[in-house]
């Protein structure tokens, strides 16, 4: 009976989402003050810890860095119709491609090296979540159910691998050798100091350039491509695709792969940009984040962009208000990273509704009912 | 005041969405135990109106009178309580649940089902005795045929109490006889005093059941008359503000070369039962042939199969002289080789809705090089060209960047005539070119496609509306079973001698 809301895009795009993020601040709020601290001092602590210092900025945008690449990995997958909620696996096993390279072939240049990297780690993701892909194409199994569990499988491969093989010899840690410096990529700190620029230093990296330029591709790939023309026919509308001459199946393919290779930037900023090694857990749950960056984004690249801003702040200020109020512990910081991600990921619907009846008494706004 | 108490009274009732004025100061009055047609052109703001009485929508002005006593109807439930009931044109009911379940669903009547089911079994078994609406309460729904479905969303308004009946284009939906049963069904509810408003664009419809007519037209009520004192002819015109001609004429044209040739054509689903049989015919340039046919009867496999979306079974198709490989046959190389198709569901299959007129109009040609801007696609280039088509197929409102699910039926169904024909098609597939389509854009489309076969493209016409199979075809053929039981030329044929043979009987065989 409910009829679909119709808001003009600027309120879609913009009003919907702060809407829902002012509200889950404000439940939060509530949480903050229910175990005796001031709301109000805690989101000063929050924002101001992510985003009142330089160093504050580069941890924000490292987290952020991490976000757009699952972020973006989730809604390609999305406009396909599909529920990839294997990012974690992806960029577990991107990893080990990276990392296989960076080990391997250091008689490369850095100039060929990284790169070549970057690729495997992009082609080992692609290829992890092309198997999901062409299960569900082939034989019908759900990707939900078949990302789930290569989750599980990524993760003891990758505890396989590090212990048994590629684990750096005589240490107990679970860890590969450190990567040769020409197999890394370079901290910005160290980039924008030779132009004369001096930021502390942090865990930001080139990656966040590579995520930049992502966000582009993916935007020309899905609104301006013929492939993403295919991709949201096949998402829209499987029949409608199958007479336009789009096959569903290549394209569930297709898109499942294009997904994990963005899953693999993920492997790309922690492995190469930040940590040098492969370690155990280097995904730690970006990749479940992802689901809750893309849909607050709505699945559009910018939307996508300031989805990650906002969880890199969460984790950054997060990390800072733990530090500071005791009392507000990481899990606290958790609880409202998921509260934010109940009201822009699941009641979502909710704040289309309520911003639909605030702008219905103005006309020209275009908000139709049916 | 005198005279009989309308059962509903409507008065300047006034609705507008930011800036579409849908219904402008609307007076109505229904008459107790009559059954009411309203009709109009999609978009007429029927449908609005129906929905401010059903407490959907609350209306801008304007007052509300059931039975004399003026009312607030600001939710569906307050204005079930005042004993008005809708039927909707997509059924609500739960497949998976049986007749007796659908029922009370929403009115159980207490935290344990036993007893509700219990009261509701006699209570069901009662409106059935009484209107003649035999149905086995433990059918599950999803089994049942559309019309007995139809019949299920009917008793559950009964059931709810409902003196007042609305019933939104009920059959869009239904086979001609299932059609006749409900009108039968509207017949008996009247008789035991039920008022009835029935929402269509049919004419037949409202000739054949209604007492009273009212008809909408851009929002306004422009008219309400005693159906015995009225006409087809007249009600279209009050509909679309012109004079419409029902009746197409076209002019007599020899048929060119065999286009299309299909031969032993045969389609076996998963079960092994053909739904389609054998299908053996030709369709010559700058002809039209008809595939009449109760539906359900093996024309949407005949099309699936001819215009690649399925890989038929058995059988040859030859398109100009040439027989056609298992490479040939895929939606996008028949398309290139000329053999365009307009599908039956445009919802479902012709277009995606989600997606802006613009997105919509190159659905299919996706891989065109004019629309190519290097290796993306341009925005420009792909406006342009559904700009022109709008302007060209009178395609309302005339806005390319409008997402397809907003526009009506009647211009959806251009959107996507416009695409195929301005393509330049050989061959054109059509199939129910003017279902859920307005009076005044059926017959823009009926010119169009004349037009078409006057040019010399070969067309293939499958419909469910007799009357549009006889006024535009050369050629009939009769579907019925999966089988093609029989073959007319139009200028010989009559409704009788088609009815029989959709029914797999011919007379005149010898």
């Amino acid at each position: 009976m409910s009829a679909p809301i119709q808001l003009p895009a600027w309120a879609d795009v913009a009003l919907v989402p702060l809407a829902s993020v002012a509200a889950a601040f404000l439940v939060a709020g509530l949480v903050v003050a229910g175990i005796g601290e001031n709301p109000l001092e805690a989101s000063f602590i929050l924002v101001k810890g992510a985003l009142g210092s330089t160093e504050g900025w580069g941890f924000t945008l490292y987290y952020a860095t991490n976000f757009i690449f699952t972020g973006l990995a989730v809604a390609v997958a999305f406009h396909a119709g599909l529920f990839n909620i294997g990012g974690e696996g992806q960029a577990t096993v991107a990893g080990i491609g990276a990392a296989l390279v960076c080990l391997n072939m250091t008689f490369l240049p850095g100039l060929l090296l990284v790169p070549l990297a970057i690729l495997a780690a992009a082609l080992f993701g692609a290829a992890y979540a092309f198997v999901p892909g062409y299960l569900q194409a082939r034989r019908g199994s759900h990707v939900v159910i078949t990302t789930i569990m290569f989750n599980f499988i990524a993760a003891t491969l990758l505890v396989y691998l590090l212990v048994n093989i590629m684990g750096k010899p005589g240490s107990m840690a679970a860890e590969t050798p450190e990567f040769a410096h020409h197999a890394t990529l370079p901290a910005m700190h160290a980039m924008l100091a030779p132009l004369g620029i001096k930021i502390p230093s942090t865990p930001l990296n080139a990656t966040f350039l590579l995520a930049l330029a992502a966000l582009v591709a993916v935007w020309l790939l899905i609104y301006h491509s013929r492939l993403g023309y295919a991709i949201r026919t096949v998402g829209a509308n499987p029949r409608a695709a199958a007479y336009a001459g789009i096959s569903p199946r290549r394209i569930t393919m297709i898109a499942m792969a294009i997904s994990g290779a963005l899953a693999g930037g993920l492997a790309v900023n922690e492995v190469m940009g930040v940590a040098h090694r492969l370690t155990l857990e280097f995904t730690s749950g970006y990749g479940f984040i992802g689901i809750a960056v893309a849909l607050m984004g709505r699945g559009h690249p910018v939307g996508i962009a300031l989805a990650s801003l906002l969880f890199g702040l969460l984790y950054q200020g997060g990390a800072e208000l733990s530090f500071e109020k005791p009392s507000i512990t990481r899990d606290m910081v958790v609880v409202i990273g998921g509260v934010v991600i109940l009201f822009a990921g699941a009641l979502d619907l909710l704040f289309r509704r309520l911003v639909a009846r605030l702008l219905r008494p103005f006309p020209g706004t275009g908000v139709r009912a049916s | 005041m005198t005279g009989p108490v309308p059962a509903i009274s409507l008065s300047g009732i006034d609705k507008r969405f930011g800036a579409v004025h849908a219904n402008r100061a609307v007076d109505l009055d229904v008459m107790a135990g009559s059954v009411h047609g309203i009709v109009g052109e999609n978009g007429a703001g029927k449908s609005t109106l129906m929905s401010i009485l059903y407490g959907f929508y609350e209306a801008d002005a304007g007052e509300i009178s059931i039975g004399g006593k003026q009312v607030r109807l600001r939710s569906s439930k307050e204005a079930i309580a005042h004993g008005i009931g809708m039927v909707h044109q997509h059924f609500m009911l739960v497949e998976t649940l049986s007749v007796l379940e659908n029922i009370v669903l929403g009115a159980e009547g207490g935290m344990l089902l036993g007893r509700g089911l219990d009261r509701a079994r006699a209570e069901i078994g009662q409106l059935a005795r009484d209107y003649g609406l035999a149905i086995d309460p433990d059918a599950i729904v999803g089994d049942l045929s559309v019309g007995l479905q139809q019949r299920v969303e009917i008793l559950k308004a009964l059931y709810r109490g409902a003196d007042i009946l609305i019933l939104d284009e009920p059959t869009a939906v239904l086979t001609p006889p299932e059609a006749d049963a409900l009108f039968d069904l509207l017949k008996s509810l009247r008789s035991q005093g039920k008022t009835v408003i029935l929402i269509t664009h049919k004419l037949r419809e409202i000739m054949a059941v209604t007492d009273r007519v009212s008809v909408m037209r851009r929002g306004e009520m422009v008219a309400t008359l005693d159906t015995a004192a009225t006409s087809p002819p007249e009600l279209a015109e009050l509909m679309v503000g012109r004079r419409v001609l029902l009746q197409v004429d076209k002019a007599v044209r020899a048929p060119g070369d065999r286009v299309l040739e299909v031969a032993g054509l045969t389609v076996i689903d998963g079960r092994g039962v053909a739904l389609l049989a054998d299908a053996s015919f030709a369709v010559h340039a700058g002809e039209i042939v008809g595939i009449a046919g109760v539906s359900g009867n093996g024309q949407s496999e005949l099309l699936d199969a001819l215009s690649g979306l399925t890989v038929p079974s058995r059988g040859v198709i030859r398109f100009e002289g040439r027989v056609l490989t298992t490479a040939d046959r895929t939606p996008a190389n028949l398309r290139r080789l000329g053999l365009m198709h307009i599908p039956e569901d445009r919802h479902r299959t012709g277009l995606v809705t989600a997606f802006s007129e613009s997105d919509n109009a190159i659905l299919g040609y996706q891989n065109d090089p004019a629309l190519a801007q290097g290796p993306l696609l341009s925005r420009q280039k792909i406006q342009e060209r559904a700009r022109v088509e709008i302007e060209k197929y009178d395609i309302r409102p005339p806005d390319c960047t409008l997402k397809t699910a907003n526009f009506s039926g009647g211009n959806q169904q251009k959107i996507v005539l416009a695409r195929e024909i301005e393509r330049g098609p050989r061959c054109l597939l059509v199939g129910q070119p003017t279902r859920g389509v307005d009076i005044g854009a059926i017959e823009f489309i009926h010119r169009r496609l004349l037009a078409l076969r006057d040019a010399g493209v070969a067309i293939l016409l499958v419909s469910v509306e007799l009357e549009e199979i006889m006024g535009l075809s050369d050629r009939i053929l009769v579907m019925c079973g999966g089988r093609i039981t029989g073959e007319r030329l139009a200028s010989q044929t009559d409704e009788r001698d088609l009815g029989l043979l959709m029914a797999g009987v011919d007379e005149r065989a010898a």
